[in-house]
């Protein structure tokens, strides 16, 4: 049986974090290599690099980080932000990455999953969605729609219609984000979540809200999550994963114990 | 020197950097000369079988392969490199390099899970090994350790004695298999943290020998 999934998610802007961590004597440690290596030795499954960097010329940079990373860390990772073509995949995926992450790219042209898939298999790509809560009407008939460019703008798709034409099209898998949720610290959108991955067959990486280690039991149970990704949880050292892992293994759940 | 054997099916530099980070030179090549000449051989796991299989035979790539084994060279396969030294694959139909006796097939659709929910194919993520014989290759390694899956074919030899171990996702199948010189493993242990680099360690230090 497959072991539920802990993966942080780190913000990266022209090569460097742009929230660092403080621990071991408040250093900011600005270095994505040097907190994945970090995440690794807590018992990270899986690491996100989101790249918000803005100008695409800087893009290399970002190819040369994820380079580093895979010299480094010997588990799966996966990129995101500005990922617009095969190409822009292609260079991510030879860097050393694992998997691609699409978001409003995808919502312009779905037909990039597709193509993603077709070229790299469907396991190296996950679909990125910000989701946003709604009043239910004929257009969005689930109350939940797909919101792009950081949340703020709404682009009239229903978010579980979506998610499965995104299945159809060979996405591998889903991570799930509530803007509502996201910063709140009060937990995951548990009723989006379980929506969603009650509907679809491939896994759901539930995204924004956590703040306490329960949120991580109930959406892994409740919301019928595959994968939880956390990001301030512990990134301002709240918490440990390895404290989110003895919490949801005392609780049943199984995550992997031995890294 | 090790040789990485490249069928061309994409990135293999994930298992080279594995080894590096482990402080040994290895090489990626499509050459069967090189691969004849290394020390120790790694067939690694990407693509689909149909594809491999007619890389490796127009490269020249399955009589070397041969030979090794004949001449008890260590060999590692991992993942797609483990399927294709079975006899032949459901995927693409494939008559495969058949080094041990047995045939690759597809995880079934709606494989039921503990929740009830639907089993997904490809088994993607981390899961556990029950090993059912100590070996060389996994000294060190903690019983409830796991390691990273990807895969929608899985091993099934026919010698039940080679399976050293087995891994449960909706029923129970062969994960690692060990014959003489040659193991192999279903799972990524380049992409599988401490136990995996754990493994990749062991395989360079193997002498090939069967129970060691």
């Amino acid at each position: 049986m497959l072991s539920k999934r802990i993966i942080p998610c780190l913000d990266v802007r022209n090569g460097k974090l742009t929230k660092g961590i403080k621990f071991k004597g408040n250093v900011d440690i600005g270095d994505p290599v040097e907190m994945a290596s970090f995440y690794c030795e807590e018992g990270a499954d899986e690491l996100v690099f989101y790249d918000i960097t803005a100008s695409s010329e800087n893009r290399d940079i970002m190819i040369e980080t994820v380079r580093r990373v895979a010299e480094k860390i010997f588990i799966p990772f996966c990129v995101g932000g500005g990922i617009r073509s095969v190409e822009d995949m292609r260079r991510v995926l030879l860097a050393g990455a694992e998997k691609v992450s699409v978001n409003s790219a995808a919502i312009r042209d779905p037909g990039l999953i597709a193509r993603g898939a077709e070229a790299f298999g469907s396991q190296a790509i996950i679909l990125g969605m910000d989701v946003k809560k709604v009043t239910p009407s004929k257009k969005i008939p689930s109350g939940y729609e797909i919101v792009i460019d950081g949340g703020r703008t709404p682009v009239g798709v229903d978010a579980l219609v979506w998610a499965r034409k995104a299945e159809e099209l060979g996405t591998g898998e889903i991570c799930l984000n509530s803007i509502d949720a996201d910063g709140t610290k009060e937990g995951y959108e548990l009723n989006l979540t379980r929506l969603i991955a009650s509907r679809v067959s491939i896994p759901v990486i539930a995204s924004g809200g956590a703040g306490e280690a329960r949120h991580l039991f109930e959406v892994l149970t409740s919301g019928l999550a595959d994968a939880a990704l956390i990001a301030s949880v512990t990134h301002y050292g709240l918490l440990s994963i390895r404290e989110l892992k003895s919490y949801l293994h005392n609780k049943g759940i199984k995550v992997r114990m031995h890294w | 020197m090790i040789a990485i054997v490249d069928y061309q099916a994409g990135n293999l530099a994930s298992v080279q950097r594995a080894l590096a980070f482990l402080g040994h030179d290895s090489v990626i090549t499509h050459d069967p000369e090189q691969v004849s000449l290394a020390e120790r051989i790694i067939l690694p796991g990407v693509g689909a079988a149909g594809k491999a299989m007619s890389d490796l035979r127009r490269l020249g790539m399955e009589r070397a392969l041969f030979v090794s084994y004949e001449e008890r060279k260590p060999i590692l396969g991992i993942c797609l490199g483990t399927q294709i030294i079975l006899e032949k694959s459901e995927e693409n139909n494939t008559a495969c390099i058949g080094l041990i006796k047995g045939e690759v097939r597809r995880f079934p659709e709606n494989m039921r899970g503990g929740e009830g929910r639907t089993l997904k194919v490809p088994h993607m993520g981390w899961n556990s090994v029950q090993f059912k014989k100590k070996h060389a290759l996994f000294r060190g390694i903690d019983r409830d350790s796991e390691f990273y899956f990807v895969h929608s074919y899985y091993p099934s030899p026919s010698d039940p004695e080679i399976v050293l171990g087995e891994t449960h996702y909706g029923f129970s199948f062969a994960s690692v298999l060990l014959c003489k010189n040659l193991a192999a493993v279903q799972f990524h242990p380049e992409k599988s943290g401490g136990p995996g680099l754990r493994i990749l360690s062991n395989f360079c230090s193997w002498k090939g020998k069967e129970d060691a």
